[in-house]
């Protein structure tokens, strides 16, 4: 099952990755602007609501236990929807998906569907399966056209092209839709993916979408979206077929409340989605004629087995990690090299493969806490990103070169430095005096080795002081004295000197 | 009061001013500082690392060395929040029952050196001056985890002759993240880069916080670019008196 | 067996194993844990019903759609002005639309007898709704009398929706507690014209669903 969910996009770990895309000052422009755009709405429209916290409090708890009793309720949605007259199909992994999803569309003839954008379907691979087939898969969410269209990757999950500006856009328009004179204002584009969809809206008969929240009481789908793209793929098609990740279902109807509260505030920083479809199966002369759910499971089974990371589950995508994340500002979703980026994708990347792939995600944040506080779900990433550091470290010690790694040694001398403070004073004098060897004339450290050398490539260090607090304490004891109740010592002055800049 | 200083590792090793100044606050304000002689660190470099079993004994140590302590205090807010949220998460791994009891017993004895003198002894004016433009980092733990909020700026408001510039996104990380700066070198690099501008187009002359280790990184920008503004621990703010700088880098 | 079965037996048997779950569910113990589940967000809105119309007018107005008041015998004649300003005469209509919202000189035309190729055709659409939000300005359909089904409203460019002031609920929270009771229905929350943010984080109207919005309050 392992080796046939996604892989990420290459091998590259973070760090190298992220040295790409930090030499894009472009890319960091545009992704710049658009976290602060999407921050500062939300900020706004989260403090309008004094019930915020409560609602948070009410969201995580539901999600929780949805996933404490998911075989539960996945049972129950499969029930409700099939009396509804929906189909129920079950996926183990990415290709078993993709062969689901193949035989309904050839079941059907079609050689074209289109899709609204779901991040389940980019995690299968769906439209290079379908091409490989002979079935062309239309984008229709402006974003996903633009990154269809450019032949891109998709860099968030709420606003999937937000790498590109308008005069990128405008190009990728002008060259595949054959439209050399299109303008270059927000609203020529969109206009131009309006009239670029319509014809196939009307025209193409099976459909391909997610789902933001499946209802187990009574087999409901409900999808949100600002474009109205969504309404017309799940209302005009004679067939849909909705890929669904399998922990996205929520026990009752009621629920949604809190989640079409928190969803939208944090995703896109508005009241409301522009739209909200909810629907139950088929609906005899409203909607398609065929219904299909294809719940996928990808890895997401083994995750719930881990009562720490299992909140990794709960989340319902709404990207405000990522706005929130000073990590993503710097780089942009595609140094993760997945399709889940920032401080989610950090922890569900390498979850989804068993810690197999994207094991230097989990190292990927400076663990500010940003995503933790903003998450309308209370998911704690903080704390799973640390569970998971662990597990990585214990693959590592597994292995001889782990073993032997500089950082595995390097802790190990630390731990055990810290394990008694004669040892620590004993490195402190050492270190006073072995220093001598990397301080430069100036006084600082410049140029470290080896894997400290990151420090040094931008930031000076200061070397370790004459004296720690330790010894100045002692020194102090012996000598009865207590004279910084006063003024400063005539040696904090020296130090002083020595250390300004 | 009888206060037990937990000076942490770093600071111990780095920032000797920064724990005499501690010293010096504290018995202006009447109350008797001890220094247990066992102490060495937290454990949270270990454990933020992943190295979660290896953290396990360091945490036993700090726990063992302060069991009786009537307030522990600390000049350092992740150091606290280190241990606020992780040392029951450390015994649950270690499946040490002992060792949760014991962290469950401690915990409320435990402060942020800002934290106590506001909510603990209630002092917003600790008789200092400072002569200079100061603006006020808010590191992360010290927001995120202990949620201190305006306390430090109370502090730092109420000292004469100093004059509080602010900081636009006081809030961001400023890139450290302890290991993350070396694993992930280029990434923290950047983020240190938007700090550091933002730091500079205050015009203060001295940058402050309640964690040494931000004002490390920070500081090792502003000197690699040999810019003239330095940073100091609040505490070294806080002893200062007229006339008198309170060390800092 | 057939595959798909074999898929759900493994999947839900995996769930089951990382749950570590007792064999067979106890329904009653979950409903009691559910039961439990802290919800102490507001439900209740806590408005007088002037200032409620105001917040959801001003909702509405936020999002560009155009608001108007009237009351209801008057209906008609103030679809009639708004059609007219509008400049649209060829208006779809849903199944059990009263009759007298649908003043004379119009030609509208029930959407029961058309595909979307004709809707597409037509100038507009009228409506009426089941429930409205104000703290969110958002409106809801479902497919029910006077509202029809989900492409009517999808299609044509413009909406003219018909909102009873009774509609109006504060909360989210109070919506969906009116809709549970028909929550099979298809429904169909908006919330102003379509819209998307997609290029540089700039709000643009009318992507794909209708451009313009006219809403009638009926006080
Ligand atoms: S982890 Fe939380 S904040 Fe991030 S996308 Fe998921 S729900 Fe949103």
């Amino acid at each position: 099952m392992k080796e046939q969910a996604h892989s990420p996009w290459s091998n590259r770990s973070f760090p190298e990755a992220a040295k790409d895309l930090l030499a894009d000052s472009q890319i960091r422009r545009n992704v710049r602007h658009a976290t602060n755009v999407i921050q500062a709405k939300r900020n706004r429209v989260v403090g309008e609501l004094p019930d915020w916290e409560q609602l948070r409090d009410a969201g995580a708890a539901i999600r929780a236990h949805a996933l404490k009793h998911l075989d539960h309720y996945l049972a129950q949605f499969e029930e409700n929807c099939t009396r509804a007259g929906g189909h129920i199909h079950w996926a183990r992994d990415a290709a078993e998906a993709n062969r689901i999803i193949l035989e309904l569309i050839q079941r059907h003839a079609a050689k074209e569907v289109i899709k609204i954008k779901t991040m389940t379907s980019e995690e299968i691979g769906l439209n290079r399966n379908l091409q490989a087939n002979g079935i062309q898969p239309h984008e229709t969410d402006l974003a996903e056209l633009i990154i269809q269209l450019g032949r891109d990757k998709p860099s968030h999950f709420v606003v999937p092209a937000l790498h590109k500006n308008r005069q990128q856009v405008r190009e990728i328009f002008q060259r595949e839709m054959h439209l050399p004179d299109l303008g270059g204002q927000p609203e020529d584009l969109a206009s131009a993916a309006r009239t670029y969809l319509r014809e196939k809206y009307l025209r193409i008969k099976v459909a391909v979408s997610g789902a933001n929240f499946l209802v187990a009481e009574n087999g409901a789908v409900c999808i949100v979206e600002s474009e109205g793209n969504g309404r017309m793929c799940l209302t005009l098609p004679d067939v849909l077929i909705s890929l669904v990740g399998i922990e996205k279902v929520l026990p009752r109807y009621r629920d949604l409340e809190v989640f079409l509260q928190t969803l939208p505030r944090s995703a896109t920083g508005e009241r409301m989605n522009p739209y909200n479809s909810i629907w139950t199966g088929v609906h005899a002369g409203d909607g398609p004629k065929e219904f299909h759910v294809v719940l996928l499971d990808n890895g997401r089974s083994p995750i719930l087995a881990d009562d720490e990371s299992r909140q990794t589950l709960q989340c319902i995508r709404c990207a405000a990690c990522l706005n929130a994340c000073p990590v993503y500002h710097q780089t942009g979703g595609h140094a993760y090299e997945s399709v889940y980026p920032g401080p989610i994708g950090a922890i569900l990347t390498p979850q989804l493969h068993s810690m197999h792939e994207g094991r230097s995600l989990p190292y990927a944040s400076s663990l500010c806490g940003a995503c933790y506080e903003v998450c309308p779900v209370k998911i704690n990433i903080p704390e799973v990103l640390i569970h998971l550091r662990g597990k990585v470290v214990q693959q590592d010690q597994k292995t001889l070169s782990g073993k032997l790694g500089l950082w595995n040694i390097g802790m190990q001398a630390a731990a055990f430095l810290f394990a008694d403070a004669s040892r620590l004073s004993l490195a402190q004098h050492l270190g006073q005096i072995g220093q001598k060897v990397v301080v430069s004339k100036n006084g600082f450290i410049e140029h470290l080795p080896l894997m400290l050398s990151g420090w040094t490539q931008t930031r000076d260090l200061r070397p370790l002081p004459a004296q720690s607090f330790r010894d100045w304490w002692e020194q102090r004891e012996k000598t009865q004295q207590t004279p910084i109740a006063t003024a400063p010592t005539s040696s904090d002055k020296t130090q002083e000197k020595k250390h300004a800049g | 009061m009888r206060v037990s200083l937990f000076i942490t590792c770093y600071n111990d090793t780095l920032f000797p001013e920064t724990g005499k100044a501690v010293v010096r606050v504290l018995e202006r304000l009447g109350h008797t500082v001890e220094f247990r002689k066992e102490q060495t660190c937290c454990g949270q470099m270990h454990w933020n690392t992943g190295y979660l079993r290896e953290a396990v004994p360091i945490i036993r140590h700090f726990v063992d060395v302060y069991r009786d302590a009537e307030i522990v205090v600390a000049p350092s807010s992740s150091c606290v929040s280190m241990m606020r949220d992780h040392y029951m998460k450390a015994a649950d791994l270690a499946q040490d029952t002992k060792l949760a009891a014991d962290v469950e017993s401690l915990l409320p004895r435990i402060y942020e050196f800002t934290e106590f003198l506001v909510k603990k002894l209630g002092v917003e004016d600790v008789g200092a001056t400072y002569p200079h433009k100061v603006t006020y980092h808010t590191s992360c733990h010290s927001q995120r985890s202990l949620h201190l909020g305006d306390i430090p700026i109370r502090l730092l408001k109420q000292v004469r002759s100093l004059e509080l510039l602010p900081l636009e996104n006081p809030q961001e990380c400023c890139g450290f993240g302890g290991t993350f700066s070396i694993k992930n070198a280029d990434v923290s690099s950047a983020m240190l880069a938007d700090k550091a501008r933002t730091v500079l187009n205050t015009g203060a002359e001295v940058c402050t916080a309640v964690d040494n280790s931000c004002l490390m990184h920070i500081y090792g920008s502003l000197h690699r670019q040999r810019t003239f503004v330095r940073t100091a621990h609040i505490a070294e703010i806080l002893a200062s008196t007229a006339g008198a700088e309170g060390g800092g880098q | 067996m057939p595959d798909s079965q074999v898929a759900r037996d493994a999947i839900l048997s995996s769930i089951r194993t990382a749950l570590r779950a007792p064999a067979g569910v106890d329904t009653a113990a979950i409903a009691s844990e559910y039961a439990a589940l802290p919800r102490l967000y507001k439900r209740e809105g806590t408005m007088d019903p002037a200032a409620l119309l105001d917040l959801f007018t001003h909702r509405l107005v936020e999002y560009d759609a155009g608001v108007y008041r009237t009351s209801a015998e008057n209906i008609g004649s103030e679809v009639a002005r708004i059609l007219s300003e509008r400049g649209r005469r060829r208006i779809a209509i849903p199944d059990g639309l009263p009759p007298e919202w649908l003043p004379d000189g119009f030609d509208f035309q029930r959407a029961s007898r058309f595909g979307e190729h004709q809707l597409d055709q037509l100038e507009g659409v009228l409506t009426g709704c089941t429930v409205a939000c104000a703290e969110t300005g958002s409106i809801v359909l479902q497919n029910a009398a006077a509202q029809g089904p989900r492409s009517l409203t999808l299609v044509p460019d413009y909406h003219l929706c018909v909102v009873f002031a009774a509609q109006v609920l504060e909360t989210v929270p109070e919506c969906f507690a009116r809709l549970d009771a028909d929550a099979a229905l298809p429904t169909t929350f908006f919330s102003g014209p379509s819209a998307t943010a997609d290029i540089e984080m700039t709000r643009i109207k009318g992507v794909h669903g209708p451009r313009f919005l006219d809403v009638l309050l009926v006080v």
